[in-house]
């Protein structure tokens, strides 16, 4: 019996294993052992699409998505505001469609906005040239140590303690193939350590990643670190949040040399850890040794402003086994989605978003400090992430908080075993003031609740 | 002066770069990435790269020795490759560790009739 979707028939099947000899499906499958196949599969029998409609809506209803939720969950992933004009260009299916459409002669507009996003990169960062981006901040970081090692000849790499440990893993992950060794430099009081810094930044040293805010939310003392690793003449890498740019300094204005990030903030949705977009930028002399495709203006043989993939030798299709690196594609609709994000809230906006969600924070902060059993972990100032020392476990907070619809943030245990009592709060514009009021009174009846016990 | 098989010339004042034929060859040169003053090289190891439009390719140390100073012309003007490659087009000023592997080198004539045969 024919089915819509399995195109074959009994006699075809017969006709294709008579053609190269097998009796039968067992007989075609004789080489694969018993105890290795899939036994009968427990397949309901069939239904009706009206049916299975039904049931997939019943469970995708016990869902509980974060935008229905009080969410204070950062950690690299936070629910920010998209305007709905950025999934309505970028549906458009000249650019949802085409895939790594690099060709000059039919991709105008694709090259067009991967130049856009590439200024509109180094305006932010304070760089002077951006590719057209990466896969996401931590690939990003990785290509930024391998940078580091390429421009200055040396083998070592030194990670900061406050870097996001999933980045710091992406970091040691591709150093291991060509065996850069990556040392961290401790935090203290939620910082990079500068004392520990000095003795670690040697004459071997290539270069230091150092986040901003760092993975805690800490403003790092970044003209410090600067000076420091400029003495050493090793290179700096900065990964920056593109929201916090809005407000804080430009990373190419204090020093920094490398400066990579993820793109996630900027208008392109959560989906559940990605795909988002990385970006990538640099100071000039290291132009040769950035990855990835880089575009470029320039003009056609009628004088008419034109837009192409340039300075290519430094890619693999070209240099071989020489090139900067084996990545040969981009994130071309993520990077559009941030390109459109950043072209729609304007400079102004920008600020304005980084302005609020800083504001808010600060102001659940110093609230949160106020209720019982809770305490501002560090010491050093934030931007719209902080830690909160909790007297009760962290992991405990979040799962009494989540009856209440509120996601309170990131137990900071499941990076590092030893910080149990930390939780990491992220606040954006996305949470209201609203947000902010039932927050802290879930923390204050919480709290009470298990005094009276 | 003095060619390696790989196209760099040698000359008596220790100055390298690469051969008239190669700079043909290779056709407009846009970049070249020259090693600092103090780097060592042995006789073949890689130095550094010259970029056309068409390609990139390593230029290799003829001989042994140390790099005592770098064309830094050549970041703003690397078509010198290309206009004068044994003069304003000129590569590293090396100070040669053994003058014996200098003498193993092809001479003009031989390394012109190698290219020829190309």
């Amino acid at each position: 019996m024919p089915f819509n979707y399995l195109p074959l028939t009994d006699p075809q099947r017969r006709e294709m294993l008579g053609a190269i000899g097998a009796g039968s499906m067992e007989d075609l499958l004789i080489t694969i052992p018993r105890e290795l196949r899939a036994g009968k599969l427990d397949v309901p029998s069939g239904r009706s699409e009206w049916e299975v409609q039904q049931h997939l809506a019943g469970l995708a209803a016990r869902n509980r998505p974060l935008s229905q939720q009080r969410s204070f969950l950062g950690a690299g992933v936070s629910l920010r505001y998209r305007p709905a004009a950025v999934d309505h260009v970028a549906s458009r299916s000249e650019f949802f469609t085409a895939y790594t459409p690099y060709q000059p002669e039919i991709s105008q507009g694709t090259l067009q906005a991967i130049f856009e996003f590439q200024t509109l990169v180094c305006e932010l960062t304070g760089m002077d040239v951006s590719n057209a981006s990466m896969y996401d901040g931590s690939t990003a970081t990785g290509e930024a140590a391998l940078m580091c090692v390429r421009a200055t000849r040396r083998r070592k790499v030194l990670v900061s303690g406050t870097l996001h440990p999933e980045y710091a893993q992406v970091v040691r992950t591709y150093a291991w193939g060509p065996g850069i060794e990556i040392v961290t430099v401790p935090q203290r009081d939620g910082g990079i350590d500068l004392a520990a810094l000095d003795a670690l930044l040697t004459g071997d040293v290539a270069g230091l990643i150092v986040q901003v805010p760092s993975a805690f939310g800490g403003l790092e003392p970044v003209d410090e670190v600067a000076t420091r690793v400029k003495a050493a003449g090793a290179l700096l890498a900065v990964v920056a949040d593109p929201i916090s740019l809005g407000l804080l300094e430009a990373p190419g204005r204090y020093g920094a040399d490398i400066c990579v990030g993820d793109g996630q903030a900027l208008g392109n949705a959560m989906s559940f850890g990605g795909p988002h977009v990385g970006f990538m930028a640099c100071k000039e002399p290291l132009l040769r040794q950035l990855p990835g495709r880089i575009c470029g203006q320039t003009a056609d043989s009628r004088g008419n402003t034109c837009y192409t993939l340039t300075l290519q030798t430094r890619e693999q299709h070209i240099r071989r086994e020489k090139a900067a690196s084996n990545i040969c594609t981009n994130q071309a609709l993520n990077a559009l989605f941030a390109t459109l994000y950043l072209g729609l809230v304007g400079k102004e906006g920008l600020r304005e978003v980084a302005n609020v969600s800083l504001q808010r924070a600060h102001f659940l902060a110093e609230r949160i400090s106020q209720v019982p059993g809770f305490a501002p972990a560090f010491g050093i100032a934030f931007f719209n992430e902080f830690v909160v020392k909790t007297e009760r476990p962290a992991e405990e907070i979040v799962r009494a908080l989540e009856a209440r619809g509120i996601v309170a943030g990131f137990p900071l245990s499941r990076w590092f075993p030893d910080l149990a009592h930390h939780l990491l709060v992220s606040v954006t514009e996305a949470n209201s003031p609203d947000d902010l009021d039932a927050y802290v009174e879930a923390l204050r009846s919480n709290h009470l609740a298990k005094v009276a016990v | 002066m003095k060619f390696s098989k790989s196209h760099e010339y040698l000359a008596d004042d220790g100055t390298v770069g690469i051969s008239r034929y190669a700079a043909e060859q290779l056709g407009d040169v846009v970049y070249v990435e020259l090693p600092e003053p103090g780097r060592t090289f042995a006789q073949g190891e890689e130095f550094g790269v010259v970029e056309s439009v068409k390609a990139v390719s390593s230029l290799y140390a003829p001989v042994a020795g140390t790099v005592v100073a770098s064309n830094a012309e050549l970041q703003e003007h690397p078509e010198y490759v290309n206009q004068d490659p044994y003069g304003k087009g000129w590569l590293l000023k090396f100070e040669i560790a053994d003058p014996a592997q200098v003498s193993a080198l092809l001479d003009e004539a031989t390394y012109q009739s190698e290219v020829a045969t190309h």
